[in-house]
């Protein structure tokens, strides 16, 4: 088979383009976020969250509410539980986030099991990237682009609040109104990406394409371009591959992620683990070249 | 006498049952450097975020230039140069990126530079001798430099005070003297400088005054004075001579001498 077939082939299902819009659209969403979230160190935060927002998204279901607002509502719960039992108990920040997240994650299986429907709901845990329908799809696009631009509008605020928001305070912004808003853009894209990868695998979109950015560069604009490019890049390939192999297509989208960030973390030429012995072999052997 | 530019008025501030700042009174003029000396957990940085706003005090209050904090921040008044171990210098920002973070109080809704704000930039990193650094990721920098990198930042902010935390822990000597004969330049100019510092060797070649914290002023007065060893015995509880002191009877004294006077 030509290579042009092999990239045509899925193309002429319809329920393969809505998937490759939704994912490459989500894709991007998370990537611009996790370059922020790796910075701060909200890793753990975007894993809670993204679980968290399970049972607002089935009461959203019940009550024919918006998916989004459910899942703000409960991102919100989640983040002020944090909160509550880390400040107001010996409890250290892990351990609420881990006790939260758990817990609001379980409330949603349980709210699951005696929904009606089922099958649908089921597909929030593990994503259902080739059962997107068109209101689906528009729902991901409006959101996506919400955040998107939200996201770029406010990129030089976010970085500051990530860098310093001490000086953020001492110049007359709110860290705390910042810091809320991060946090509800991370409930958003959480909403956006559960379509894709499913509520379990979101976190991988909220860290890795960040984290594989910062390997490559030493500046945040250019982890900007370089992550969403990645995760899109790598969620579309991750989709043939389910094609062709035919593989859960939300695992196999962070499974190419995955296997990307670990060529990075080995052969990045600033901060990889081998690229930067090879960049030190060459310059002694070009050092070695003009003594002799 | 004209309104002070630090005005700290019997503030105390407790962290739970933990008393930090015990109905602590300071007075800064404009265009001084004043340094704030005391032991770990004496309150030097309670009383920073105190004067910055981050803490709402139990009682007392603070003006700064005869105003509110929340609007002296506003007004983009207050800069703010952290201690080394608050910041993450792995952060993928360079040099001119930080100090282009002092302009956000003057730029609009999305913060996009204009031509003012970079040359606001550029002046103030030719200013503290970093131009040719500009393009440096910030951990690229020595610790003199890092310094330096700040002081840029609230100069381009264009502060009229400024907060220092430890600015000259992990700086070597020579930079140490580069740093110092910056603040002295940016106070002849009219800025008012607050330095939290352990550095007390630097001390009376770099402010025109010195505060002796443990949770209460236990002085404010000339650098030589305050360094006497009696009177940092009070604060540190140890004398630099070995001697065995008497307990301080009023350690509350606080003394002002002619060097508070404004100098107009």
């Amino acid at each position: 088979m030509e290579f042009l077939d092999i990239l045509l082939e899925p193309l002429s299902y319809d329920f393969m383009v809505r998937a490759i819009i939704t994912t490459a659209l989500a894709a991007v969403v998370c990537a611009v976020l996790s370059c922020w979230l790796v910075l701060i160190g909200w890793s753990l935060m975007g894993d809670a969250v993204s679980h968290a927002v399970l049972p607002g998204v089935v009461l959203a279901y019940i009550v024919g509410a918006p998916f989004a607002l459910g899942a703000l509502v409960f991102a919100l719960i989640a983040v002020t539980l944090i909160g509550v039992v880390r400040n107001t108990s010996r409890v250290k920040e892990d351990a609420a986030i881990g006790i939260v997240f758990s817990s609001l994650f379980a409330l949603g299986l349980v709210l699951i099991s005696v929904t009606p429907s089922q099958t649908d709901l089921n597909h929030i845990i593990f994503g259902n990237l080739l059962g997107v329908s068109i209101p689906d799809l528009i729902q991901v696009l409006v959101l996506g682009v919400v955040a998107f631009v939200i996201l770029i509008l406010k990129r030089r605020d976010l970085t500051l609040y990530a860098f310093d928001p001490t000086h953020a305070h001492a110049i007359g912004l709110s860290p705390k109104r910042l810091g809320a808003l991060l946090m509800g853009l991370l409930a958003l894209t959480s909403v956006v990406a559960l379509q894709t990868v499913g509520v379990v695998l979101v976190v991988a979109m909220l860290i890795i394409p960040g984290a594989t950015a910062y390997l490559l560069t030493d500046r945040f604009n250019r982890m900007l371009v370089i992550a969403p490019v990645i995760s899109a890049v790598c969620s579309i390939a991750g989709i043939y591959f389910s094609y062709y192999l035919d593989t859960a297509s939300g695992a196999m989208v962070v499974l190419t992620q995955g296997v990307v960030f670990a060529a990075v973390y080995l052969f990045s030429p600033r901060q990889g683990l081998i690229g930067t012995r090879l960049a030190k072999a060459r310059r002694r052997k070009a050092a070695a070249v003009l003594v002799a | 006498m004209s309104t002070p530019a630090i005005l700290v008025e019997n503030v105390t501030v407790h962290y739970g049952e933990v008393l930090a700042l015990d109905s602590a009174s300071v007075t800064v003029d404009a265009a001084r450097i004043c340094g704030l000396i005391g032991m770990n957990g004496s309150g030097k940085s309670t009383l920073f975020k105190v004067i910055m706003g981050m803490i709402k005090p139990d009682a007392g209050r603070v003006l700064i230039g005869g105003q509110a904090p929340t609007k002296a921040r506003k007004e983009g008044g207050i800069g703010y140069v952290p201690q080394s171990e608050d910041v993450d210098w792995q952060f993928p920002l360079s040099v001119r990126d930080v100090v282009m973070m002092g302009r956000y109080g003057h730029q609009g809704f999305t913060r996009r530079p204009s031509r003012a704000d970079r040359s606001a930039v550029d002046q103030a990193l030719d200013r503290v001798e970093l131009g040719e650094y500009a393009e440096r990721q910030i951990g690229q920098l020595s610790g003199g430099q890092k310094k330096r990198a700040f002081v840029a930042r609230g100069i381009a902010q264009g502060a009229t005070m400024m907060l220092l935390d430890e600015p000259f822990a992990g700086v070597d000597k020579r930079s140490e003297a580069t740093i110092t004969r910056l603040l002295r330049e940016l106070a002849s100019d009219g800025c008012t400088i607050l330095i939290s510092t352990h550095d007390l060797h630097a001390l009376p070649g770099l402010c025109d005054e010195a505060v002796l914290l443990m949770r209460r002023v236990l002085m404010h007065g000339a650098p030589e004075q305050v360094l006497q060893p009696e009177n940092l015995a009070m604060a540190f509880g140890l004398d630099v001579l070995n001697r065995d002191l008497p307990e301080p009877a009023h350690p509350a004294a606080v003394v002002h001498p002619a060097t508070t006077e404004s100098r107009g």
